[in-house]
């Protein structure tokens, strides 16, 4: 399968900032920490990076939802660079690395600098209460649909396709808090982690509604931080300082209807033929993935993330995931071993692949997953967003 | 309930936040297969006709799906509140966001029968749906 470009390419570094509910750095300072970070563990020097990408691209408009471009990247860090790239109409978060993938493809740049960075906290306590809609200001965009009715946050849409999906599947809330359980559990041994406090079932179900079905321990926890990787061609991966991590299958498509209302099943949102993309390109299984590292920007995505990529049947993941134990560290499937976007913060699945990686090179300290696992599970969701990769150490 | 936040209006959906006033849902209707478009569109992806234009349908529909809102968001804002997915009768597939009035929130079901009643709003007739009443 050496016919698509991703198989000539790995993630040889990582980096990742300090998390916090309030930053005491700028998020260029941040991005800088995080890009910094990746170079060194790739074994590169600033002088190696030929490339950078991030999505969505520079936004200044003072929601703190990506407030540095590549543009600012560049400079702070005088690279030089054959390539570079950010924009939201991607696959959802990992379009980055997909347009990395191509520009290897195309000889453009060997070494390229991945980057997400959100100032949301900090946004949050000095501008805008959201990030959806501004007071005085008419909506333009696809979220005009529902500008009129008090739809503030991405929650509300989540909880519109949530209640859908517990309607079809009768999922019970003690099922769905099993996920919020696990992903604070394993956040407890994180120590770059928001909350690490543990909860209970009985927790979660005692917390506040959103919007029905959808409770507090439900949604991901808006934060300040920057998460880099290092994506290098394969032959100069292969000389690099850590075991290369091959981009083994990824998975990106615009199949359906790109829509925050008009999807066609909007109880599994845009993963099914994303997964069927991504299986198409491996010859790997669900059963040969040893951890999962997934965008949980709500509990639901993960419940979407398990049927889609075949891991059980429709409607399946509450049998699956009752009682917690199989995606828990010591499960069969351990999913979100660093607390996910939940408890860990929202880093919009760059901080999954950090952790992907940090578990496949076995730096995971005190959550490192038993049995030396080697394939990785990745995915980005949300509405008619998705993305993703299936990563292998080599 | 505080202010509406309200869309920028541009040549496709300008129909569908005005007609209100005369008591219209205007959804984009192709003239040739009479397949609904929304978002609207001049173009019909089922037989590529150009000719598509806004249409009154019934404003009649079902709810695909909702969610009672809990959250105080804003300030001022009074909850709970019902969002919704409503499909026109007419089809569907279309699917129109919307909030659920003149109901209490735990009375409104999947599949429940609405019809849509207009709240003016500066310039603008923003729809909204109640249970059927007639």
């Amino acid at each position: 399968m050496t016919r698509f470009a991703e198989k000539n390419t790995a993630i040889t570094g990582v980096g990742m900032s300090e998390v916090s509910r309030g930053a005491t750095k700028s998020a260029l300072g941040l991005t800088v920490d995080a890009a910094l970070e990746a170079i060194a563990d790739a074994g590169l020097t600033r002088a190696d990076i030929d490339g950078i990408a991030t999505w969505p691209g520079e936004k200044a408009d003072g929601s703190g939802f990506s407030p540095v471009g590549c543009a600012a990247l560049q400079d702070a860090l005088r690279l030089e660079v054959g390539w570079y790239g950010g924009g939201g109409e991607a696959p959802g978060q990992y379009g980055a690395v997909f347009n990395a993938i191509g520009a290897i493809a195309a000889g453009l740049c060997r070494n390229v600098l991945i980057f997400r960075t959100m100032y949301e906290a900090t946004a949050r306590k000095t501008a805008y209460a959201n990030s959806l809609l501004r007071e005085g200001q008419r909506q333009a965009g696809p979220f005009a649909w529902y500008a009129p009715y008090y739809t503030y946050a991405a929650a509300l849409q989540q909880a519109l396709f949530f209640n859908l999906y517990v309607h079809k599947s009768g999922i019970k809330p003690e099922q769905v808090g099993q996920i919020a359980v696990n992903q604070r559990r394993n956040a407890a041994l994180n120590p770059n982690a928001i909350y690490k406090t543990p909860i209970t079932i009985d927790d979660y179900l005692a917390s506040p509604l959103i919007a029905t079905p959808l409770r507090i321990y439900d949604c991901d926890v808006p934060i300040d931080g920057a998460a880099a990787i290092i994506v290098s061609r394969m032959d100069v991966a292969r000389d690099l300082k850590n075991p290369p991590i091959r981009i083994e299958a990824i998975g990106s498509s615009m199949r359906y209807r790109n829509s925050w209302t008009q999807l066609a099943e909007l109880d599994t949102q845009a993963q099914p033929k994303v997964a069927e993309m991504m299986w198409g390109r491996t010859d790997l299984k669900a059963a040969d993935v040893d951890i999962a590292q997934l965008y949980d920007g709500f509990s639901f995505h993960t419940i979407n993330w398990l049927e889609n990529f075949g891991f059980c049947e429709r409607y399946g993941a509450k049998d699956f995931i009752d009682g917690g134990h199989r995606i828990a560290l010591g499960g069969e499937l351990p999913v979100n071993s660093g607390g996910g976007a939940m408890s860990g913060g929202r880093l919009h699945a760059y901080g999954a692949v950090h952790e992907a990686c940090t578990q496949l090179w076995g730096r995971a300290g005190a959550r490192q997953v038993k049995g030396d696992p080697q394939v990785c599970a990745t995915s980005t969701s949300g509405g008619p967003l998705a993305g993703a990769m299936l990563l292998v150490r080599d | 309930m505080i202010a509406r936040t309200l869309p920028v209006i541009d040549r496709d959906n300008q129909a569908y936040w005005i007609w209100g006033r005369d008591g219209k849902l205007a959804i984009h209707r192709c003239a040739a297969c009479e397949y609904y478009v929304h978002p609207p569109v001049a173009f019909c992806p089922r037989c590529e006709s150009r000719d598509v234009a806004p249409h009154a349908v019934s404003g009649r529909g079902r709810v695909v799906t909702f969610t009672v809102n809990h959250k105080a968001w804003v300030p001022d804002l009074t909850e709970p509140y019902v969002l919704a997915l409503v499909a026109i009768a007419e089809q569907d597939d279309v699917r129109i966001p919307c909030n659920i009035v003149e109901c209490p929130p735990d009375a409104v079901d999947f599949d429940m029968e609405v019809e849509v009643v207009f709240e003016p709003a500066e310039d603008l007739w923003i729809p909204l749906f109640r249970p059927v009443q007639s």
